[in-house]
């Protein structure tokens, strides 16, 4: 019975569909499969266990990595965040300043730089400073890179907001201020939780920039694994990165779950 | 903070002078004067219309009122303390919006307490106000709904609920009935103006809407290339305009162009190439300018097969003879276009359908006398 309505849909479309996500996730799937292998060797596969699973949390050098590569994330996230959310603002509102188009094409440059430029062009800044490279070079790094990504999701937000709102809330007694925080930001919050995602996940990610930024003692989770596989891959890592998988798809439930549960409240909100 | 909370309207008009007065405002956008030297009174408790085609200034010169505007020049005078430096927020005056710029996260409750909150105004009598407001619109049983879960009408009374509930000494609606449908926009014409007169508040209302002007409006300002052109009551701007363009801009007008032959108080005699004299007893004077039009609305045209049994030498007829040429119908009215003779003109007249089968009709080709009294029409400088 339940079968019925899915009746509609062409086998086509079913075949499509199934392909697409194959496509996508067949990969994954393997990989999270082959982070259950008993054997010594990644491609042989020896039964199930949770052998390697064991050797990570054991990896004191690749435990430290990946709370180095968490740290730079979140830091530099909400960094980004803040910055790109700013200058989405300006550039949105500002429609008096000069040079707005010119700021605002400047802004989409990183977007299309390739990263070894960015991260040469860093490292070369740093080093002028006289920066100890480490956490912090890494981080603001990360935020360079992440930053214009959230500019550009908070801007197309901000754009397809009607002004009149922002005007409203001042013409009913709120100072410019006040007017964007209880109207503006609470209708982009949205996009802004969307951007410290997408910064987020691209800084844990990174390897060209971090690999240029960083220095002793600061190494991130994609730098550790690419310097293990050089020497051979381990299914350690296979277990690392399922650990990854796992966390990023629990964090994009609960995000999603959480704007959920925020617009339904909002809605049975008391009439005060 | 409390003191945000304007006092009511009505308390206010015990002082003579007008509750709003506009002085030489100038706004200017570029090199464009979008409003360019204007002055207006608004009294206490008045219905005031803006009225003009797109662009002349109505919309920009309400955001002045509101303040999302500042004026290059002139004075806006509310209670007689200038409020064109203040900012939006700092004014007793509120502002229902085009697009109604309902708060999308907020409920209908939380709309209409916004202002009051941001007041200062204690829950309690909050919660009163939201509830006296929701019962004021209509919109009992709503109050938890999200605006996307409203129709088109609901959300425009929300609108209003919202703008009137910090009791604004001025309401400024921009094009309030814009985006309702026709059926909609005529009942919600009469909730208005009955809300507005039951509460004694003042409103000024943007619109292009001339019939909305003319059924809400006490008086009407009609703009034009960021200027007032007239201010009247809608009788007086339909009746006697004072301007060519006033006469062609609201409503339908019959236009001749010739030279006054002669004056005699308050007759004048219009010679009109082409179509003969015209004599015309107008309302206001065209003083000392002789090149003049002749203006007549359509239903002030009377038509006949046979002109009408009078004294040739009677200055207070006007009398013409032509062919029809077209007939618009429009259900209680027919409008004729007449070709006169001699080909230099065309006279349109407007004829209300009495009946429902008309054998007094008058078909394409007929020729027809048209006629029409001096006392009508009005002489306006060219």
């Amino acid at each position: 019975m339940t079968a019925a309505p899915l009746a509609r849909v062409s086998r086509f479309n079913i075949a499509a569909l199934a392909l697409g996500l194959a496509f996508l996730y067949l990969p994954i799937v393997i990989l999270v499969i082959y982070s259950f292998n008993a054997s010594q060797l990644v491609t042989v596969w020896g039964g199930w266990s949770l052998r390697w699973y064991v050797e990570f949390f054991n990896d004191r050098a690749m435990l430290n990595a990946t709370f180095m590569s968490l740290r730079v994330a979140a830091v530099s996230a909400t960094l980004a965040t803040v910055l790109g959310t700013l200058a989405a603002v300006a550039l949105t509102r500002g429609e008096g300043f000069r040079g707005r188009t010119l700021f605002s094409g400047m802004l989409y440059a990183p977007l299309v730089m390739p990263e070894v430029i960015t991260g040469l062009s860093l490292l070369l800044l740093f080093v002028a400073l006289g920066a100890e490279r480490g956490f912090w070079t890494v981080t603001v790094a990360h935020t360079t890179l992440t930053m214009c990504f959230v500019t550009v999701i908070v801007q197309s937000r901000l754009g397809a907001l009607d002004r009149g709102l922002e005007e409203a809330a001042m013409d009913l007694g709120c100072d410019p201020l006040r007017a964007f925080l209880s109207v503006t930001l609470p209708l982009i919050a949205p996009a802004i939780a969307a951007g410290w995602m997408l910064a987020f996940t691209l800084s844990l990610d990174d390897l060209v920039i971090a690999s240029f930024t960083t220095g002793p003692g600061a190494t991130t989770l994609p730098i550790r694994i690419y310097s293990e596989v050089r020497l051979g891959v381990k299914p350690e890592i296979n277990a690392i990165c399922s650990l990854i998988v796992g966390s990023i798809a629990i964090l994009i439930v609960a995000a999603s779950m959480a704007s959920k549960l925020s617009s339904g409240r909002g809605g049975n909100a008391a009439p005060m | 903070m409390a003191d945000a909370i304007p006092t009511p309207a009505v308390e206010a008009v015990s002082h003579g002078g007008p509750l709003l007065r506009i002085e030489q405002v100038v706004k200017r956008f570029g090199n464009v004067a979008a409003v360019d030297g204007l002055s207006l009174d608004i009294k206490a408790g008045e219905f005031f219309a803006l009225l003009g085609p797109s662009g002349c200034g109505k919309t920009t010169l309400l955001r002045m009122l509101a303040g999302f505007e500042a004026p290059d020049a002139g004075r806006i005078l509310l209670d007689g303390v200038d409020i064109a430096p203040m900012l939006p927020h700092q004014r007793p005056v509120n502002m229902m919006f085009q697009s109604y710029a309902l708060f999308p996260h907020l409920s209908v409750a939380g709309n209409i307490a916004f202002g009051l909150k941001r007041a200062g105004m204690p829950r309690r009598e909050i919660g009163q106000r939201v509830a006296e407001m929701v019962a004021l619109v209509r919109l009992e049983g709503l109050e938890t709904r999200k605006p996307d879960q409203l129709s088109g009408g609901q959300r425009q009374r929300v609108a209003l609920a919202r703008a009137l509930a910090r009791r604004p000494r001025v309401l400024l609606l921009d094009e309030p009935l814009g985006a309702l449908d026709r059926k909609l926009r005529e009942s919600t014409q009469r909730e208005l103006l009955d809300l507005q007169r039951r509460l004694g508040l003042t409103f000024v209302v943007v619109t292009h809407d001339q019939d909305e002007a003319m059924t809400m409006a006490d008086r009407i300002g009609v703009m034009n290339a960021g200027r007032l052109e007239q201010v009247a009551t809608p009788r007086h701007l339909y009746e006697e305009p004072v301007s060519r363009w006033i006469a062609g801009f609201v409503g339908d007008v019959n236009m001749f162009d010739g030279k006054v032959a002669r004056r005699d108080g308050g007759r004048f005699a219009v010679a009109v190439p082409g179509v003969g004299l015209l004599n015309a007893t107008p309302p206001r004077d065209p003083a000392g300018v002789e090149a003049v039009s002749v203006a007549i609305r359509p239903e002030k045209v009377r038509l006949s097969r046979r002109p009408p049994v009078a004294d040739v030498a009677d200055a207070s007829i006007n009398r013409l003879e032509g062919v029809v040429r077209d007939i618009g119908y429009l259900g209680g009215a027919s409008l004729y276009t007449v070709a006169l003779d001699g080909d230099a003109a065309t006279l349109r007249a407007s004829v209300a359908n009495t009946a429902r089968l008309d054998a007094d009709a008058f078909p394409v080709g007929q020729r027809i006398a048209a006629w029409f009294s001096a006392d009508d029409c009005v002489v306006l400088e060219r």
